[in-house]
């Protein structure tokens, strides 16, 4: 772990993340990122024997409801953003998934 | 030229002194005229602004008791409005028209505020200096060579040039209220679920909120208690019912006897500007004048927010920005395959923090550095809430501290260091953690003429009191009054 990431780390977290970096940002962030976690490291020393952690301050919930149909966005609205809709059939079009 | 309020525009548009149409044309003229230098907004809705001022003008009777009639607002450009560009600042949604507006903004509308633009900010609101934009920095209109904060640069530096009385922004580690310190003005986080999230766009959703930025507390409480309230749409919203905040304030006289407010000196130790010390202590004599109580409180965790903040925010921001993949809307890159698309339109799609955000956030969350990274800090977020809510025990309403440790910082300076640009968040990052809110007033000025803001954490659901104090406080000094140089144009 920390500190220091090696390339080949930053980009096992780049194909993770989908993100296609340049040799430039593979060193950039080799350095920043191991810089970044050093400095956080400092949590490991906090005696945290027993502490629950904390996901959501919500204490109290009041999101339950019926499960009801109820209007939802308009299909062209839906589509309206895409950067390649197929408005006819209704669908989103990406790039072929086998390559 | 003083500047202008919430509460001036709502009355003279209720008593017809003044055109709601006069006032949205004044604040596009000051668009015009001021934004070349600030670059506070990243789209401006002139025609769609005057329509509803127009409407509003032509059925008085409608609008007459409307909380908000005829008051202009401006947006942070991550806040979704139905028909208007909502970009985020980021390359990757630079046309994204969405089909539906944040419940905020439908409820601005329903109280006859009128919507003039979107406001530039950090990259999905990731930053504390605007230097994130895809679209440029945002200019601090007190000094237009520094950065106005982050993220909600623009929204602060609308308010403070006073082209709006209003602007709304997001807090997720300070980014209403570390931009409204660095400009002069009131910002406002409501505690976690007081507002509703619901046309947010997504950073960190345990610690984001929506809150008012404005000239005074008696603006922001009149804002809050148009937008705060529990929303079917947003299920982390909270069912506690929404007081008149303004009614805390109209009647009294400014009275805060009785009032135990706590200050943790040993936090403020290291790393404070000299200037902001003497404003904080400055402005705690002023409260104290009036009668408040300061007890010193211990938050022994508390200086390990920042490593927290960053290790929970990123995680969280790493996941909902997932789906930013090219498919359903924004912008896609020509790529030979699917997975090939999803990096390549990411790749050019994102800017430089948000992508060494979205790669520390998922390494924290990746197999075998869960639990000593993302679940560690989780059990220090808990040590840090219980450490607020001891302090609240001993009969404490607020706790001060400064809302940055420094003025306004010049552009260009922290951009090559993201640590260093971290720290900008020392003193704002536990109120989210802890989903507490917090409110900075402005409390003077350094040496070199930059605004310095005060921090006040208050109780979950008791954003009450710390409208009540910052109100207070108001009475007694002028820094809330004072424009900016460029204003004056």
């Amino acid at each position: 772990m920390p500190s220091g990431f090696t390339r080949a780390q930053v980009e096992a977290i780049a194909a993770l993340a989908h993100l296609q970096l340049d040799e430039a940002e593979i060193d950039l962030f080799a350095r920043q990122l191991g810089d970044i976690l050093a400095a956080a490291d400092e949590v490991q020393g906090v005696d945290t024997t027993g502490v629950p952690p904390t996901a959501s301050v919500v204490t109290r919930h009041s999101a339950d409801r019926e499960d009801e149909v109820r209007p939802s966005l308009d299909r062209d609205e839906a589509l309206a953003n895409a950067p390649d809709p197929a408005l006819d059939a209704g669908l989103f079009k990406v790039p072929r998934v086998i390559g | 030229m003083t500047a202008t309020t919430i509460r001036d525009v709502r009355d003279a548009v209720r008593s017809r002194s003044r055109s709601a149409t006069d006032v949205c044309r004044g604040a596009l003229d000051r668009i015009a005229a001021l934004d070349p230098t600030l670059h506070a907004f990243n789209t401006v809705v002139a025609d769609r602004a005057l329509a509803r001022a127009e409407a509003i003008d032509r059925e008085p009777d409608r609008w007459r008791e409307a909380p908000l009639a005829g008051v202009p607002v401006a947006l942070k450009d991550n806040l979704c409005t139905r028909g208007v560009r909502t970009t985020a600042s980021s390359r990757i949604l630079d046309s994204f028209v969405p089909p539906y507006s944040a419940t905020v903004v439908d409820r601005l509308e329903r109280a006859g505020a009128v919507v003039v633009g979107k406001t530039n900010c950090d990259e999905f609101a990731m930053g504390s200096s605007n230097e994130n934009s895809a679209y440029g920095p945002v200019r601090n209109p007190w000094a237009p060579d520094r950065i106005p904060g982050g993220s909600s640069g623009g929204s602060a530096a609308a308010v403070a040039a006073d082209i709006t009385p209003l602007a709304l922004g997001s807090d997720t580690g300070g980014s209403i209220r570390q931009p409204a310190a660095l400009c002069g003005v009131v910002g406002l986080k409501p505690t976690y679920g007081r507002v509703s999230r619901y046309g947010l766009i997504a950073f960190g959703s345990s610690l984001d909120q929506i809150g008012p930025i404005t000239r005074t507390a008696y603006d922001a409480a009149l804002a809050l208690s148009v937008i705060a309230g529990a929303d079917p749409a947003d299920a982390t919203s909270a069912p506690e019912a929404v007081p008149d905040y303004t009614t805390f304030l109209s009647g009294l006289t400014g009275d805060v006897r009785n009032a135990r407010i706590g200050v943790p000196r040993r936090l403020l130790e290291q790393g404070v500007d000299a200037d902001v010390l003497r404003a904080i202590d400055e402005a705690l004599d002023v409260l104290r004048s009036r009668g408040a109580t300061l007890v010193d409180v211990d938050l022994p965790h508390a200086k390990y927010a920042i490593s927290v903040y960053y290790l929970i925010a990123t995680a969280e921001a790493s996941s909902n920005l997932a789906r930013y993949d090219g498919v359903r809307y924004g912008y896609r890159a020509s790529a030979r395959d699917l997975r090939d698309m999803y990096g390549k339109t990411r790749a050019h799609g994102f800017g430089p923090e948000v992508k060494r955000r979205i790669m520390l956030g998922t390494y924290v969350l990746s197999a075998g550095y869960y639990d000593a990274y993302y679940l560690k800090a989780q059990q220090v977020r808990t040590l840090i809430l219980r450490d607020y809510d001891e302090a609240f025990r001993e009969d404490i309403v607020a706790i001060a501290m400064p809302t940055s440790p420094t003025a306004a910082f010049p552009i260009g300076e922290r951009v090559s260091d993201p640590l260093q640009m971290y720290l900008a968040d020392v003193f704002t990052v536990s109120a989210n953690l802890a989903g507490l809110p917090a409110i900075s007033v402005p409390c003077g000025f350094t040496g070199g003429r930059l605004p310095i803001g005060l921090q006040l954490t208050g109780r979950r659901f008791d954003e009450a009191t710390l409208l009540r104090l910052a109100d207070a406080y108001e009475r007694d000094t002028e820094w809330s009054k004072q424009l900016p140089p460029i204003a004056h144009r």
